[in-house]
């Protein structure tokens, strides 16, 4: 791989299956050692990405190059520099953790010798030795996680693919996964992460790219995304839903801005430049307005409402 | 590189990947000895069942003792139930996501299969082997001589290779390990309408023609005449030539399966 080029590189690329396009010309580029976060909804098309930059399908039209190689005219140089985590840990229940490491080390074409030091390696670094011999059946769904992520670093790729790498895992399990990936992203791995989890892109990601219908809507830094949705906003939690309605009216009125409200949380949302004026004002207008607030908290935009904004256009014209 | 040495070492690692493979299954055994025991003594269980229960019941055409005329068929059943084992193991690897390992990995793609068709060829010759030592245990013998012998050994074999594929082919269509119940129960009238339990003549007239033509009777029907035991002594075409039969029929399944397998698994990429 040349230094300073992008280790994943997609131009235009395009899938169809039947009516529905997975695919709608895909375009991507993810610099060398960084962490790029694929962030979308189910059926966006994440994975169909994944599937066609790791050339496990070949896409209709487009071009895709990963560490240098293209991953339809040489397959098997882009195979031999990635690493590969997909939805389900693809390792086998039967046998023991060391001797799937084995098994895969083996048909990375490491001699038999090299593969169980590999082996030992990883179980090592990933916190498994005390399971190595145990079958993978017994294992909890982080450690197997842990294995399938060990089975995809057998010789260091350079760049590796995290296919929704913690659905499924409960908060403790994926905490596990998210600390074994910052270890290796601290070795200068290249990341290419799909998830859905807003929370995971913020906590992992250099960058992220928005996937919707097939093709990247936006793509930055978190931080750029959340400036883009306007600076701050403004969170007033209510005691009563009855006060709801009444309430955001008289927010709405005072800093003349649309709230988004959350009716289960008892919560009304609204974007504000100055915070301590919009504070202020608002406090203001529902103590005359007579109405009970229980908190009040000016804070960042999350991901979540960057990514409600940015795919909710679609979901508001299909409903 | 120079494609000089790429094809040798292309040769190579397809070997070497399907050693590695067939040594996974092997692994598996070594893991489960109860699930692998039982495995290769359900067959004898048949053939007690068989052999004692309703044997005294079930008449040979032109006389011979009904135990040394069941266990051919049973030979071939225990090929039959191998179907089983090659579409659970690539279904399972299919639904859980390990054949997309494999194929992300710069490994020989045609040892995916190659190493499953070892394993489980392997695991048949272990079948084949208890099964005819239970047949000398309960009487039944080869007749003929050993080269008679090894030849019908050969074309059982060949009949599992056959279904190898068939197993895998299905394996790639359906890609569910829980429908391996489908083909456990299909396996049943598929051998009861042969003639591994029973002679075709003592059945009903529209039945006996489909009996005959069975690719398992062919197997079966080659097998008595190889190993010199009493056989269904039908005049039917499929009678005349059963050793011609139990070559071409898995020469044909292999013809059809083969070719359908290795386009599912390339439509993995579509």
């Amino acid at each position: 791989m040349h230094t300073g080029s992008p280790a994943v590189e997609a131009e235009g690329l395009r899938k169809r299956y039947g009516d529905t396009e997975a695919l709608a010309g895909l375009d991507l580029s993810v610099p060398a050692g960084a962490v790029c976060g694929l962030l979308g909804p189910n059926g966006a098309g994440k994975t169909t990405a994944v599937r066609v930059l790791t050339t496990l399908l070949r896409p209709d039209a487009g071009r895709a190059r990963v560490a240098g190689h293209d991953v339809t005219r040489h397959p098997d140089r882009v195979r031999a520099a990635i690493g590969l985590v997909g939805q389900h840990a693809a390792v086998d229940d039967v046998l023991t953790g060391r001797q799937n490491l084995t098994l895969f080390g083996r048909l990375h074409h490491l001699s038999r010798r090299a593969a169980r030091a590999r082996a030992d390696d990883l179980l090592d670094r990933f916190g498994l030795t005390a399971a190595t011999s145990r079958p993978v059946s017994g294992y909890s769904g982080g450690m197997r996680r842990r294995l399938d992520l060990a089975a995809s670093l057998l010789l260091a790729p350079p760049v590796l693919f995290l296919d929704e790498p913690t659905t499924g895992l409960d908060p403790r399990a994926r905490s596990e996964v998210w600390d074994a990936l910052r270890a290796l992203v601290a070795d200068g791995t290249t990341v290419l992460l799909t998830t859905q989890y807003l929370e995971e892109a913020d906590q992992l990601a250099d960058t992220v790219a928005v996937v919707d219908a097939g093709r990247v809507v936006a793509e930055g830094t978190p931080e750029r995304l959340k400036d883009g949705l306007g600076g701050d906003r403004l969170d007033v939690l209510l005691h009563h839903t009855a006060d709801l309605t009444r309430a955001a009216a008289t927010v709405s009125a005072a800093l003349t801005a649309p709230c988004d409200l959350d009716p289960a949380a008892l919560r009304i949302s609204v974007p504000i430049t100055d915070r301590v004026a919009a504070l202020t004002a608002v406090l203001r207008a529902l103590d005359e307005a007579g109405v009970g607030v229980a908190d009040v908290a000016v804070r960042r935009p999350t991901l979540d409402e960057v990514f409600l904004r940015l795919t909710g256009e679609r979901a508001e014209v299909a409903a | 590189m120079s494609t000089l040495s790429l094809a040798p070492r292309r040769l190579r690692w397809a070997v070497s990947d399907t050693l590695v493979l067939t040594g996974r299954s092997m692994s598996h055994w070594a893991r489960q000895p109860a699930e692998l025991i039982i495995g290769l003594l359900f067959p004898v269980l048949m053939v007690l069942m068989f052999g004692y229960l309703f044997g005294g019941a079930i008449a040979v055409p032109g006389g011979g003792d009904y135990r040394e005329f069941l266990l051919p068929g049973m030979f071939a059943m225990t090929m039959a139930f191998g179907v089983e084992a090659s579409y659970a193991a690539v279904a399972a690897d299919a639904a859980r996501g390990v054949t997309d390992r494999f194929r992300s990995l710069p490994m020989a793609r045609s040892a995916v299969v190659t190493g499953r068709a070892l394993a489980d060829l392997l695991h048949s010759a272990a079948g084949l082997a208890v099964m005819l030592a239970c047949g000398w245990l309960v009487g039944w013998q080869w007749r003929n001589g050993l080269a008679h012998a090894l030849a019908a050994v050969g074309l059982l074999l060949l009949l599992r290779v056959a279904l190898i594929w068939v197993g895998i082919h299905l394996a790639l269509v359906l890609r569910r390990p829980e429908s391996v119940m489908v083909l456990q129960i299909l396996v049943w009238p598929v051998g009861f309408t042969s003639n591994a339990f029973v002679a075709p003549q003592t059945m009903p007239g529209w039945l006996a023609p489909i009996a005959e033509w069975n690719p398992l009777s062919a197997t079966v029907a080659a097998c008595r005449e190889l190993f010199g035991n009493p056989g269904w002594g039908g005049d039917s075409f499929a009678a005349q030539h059963a050793v011609a039969l139990a070559v071409a029929w898995p020469v044909l399944l292999v013809a059809v399966f083969l070719p359908l397998s290795v386009r599912r698994y390339r439509q993995l990429s579509r």
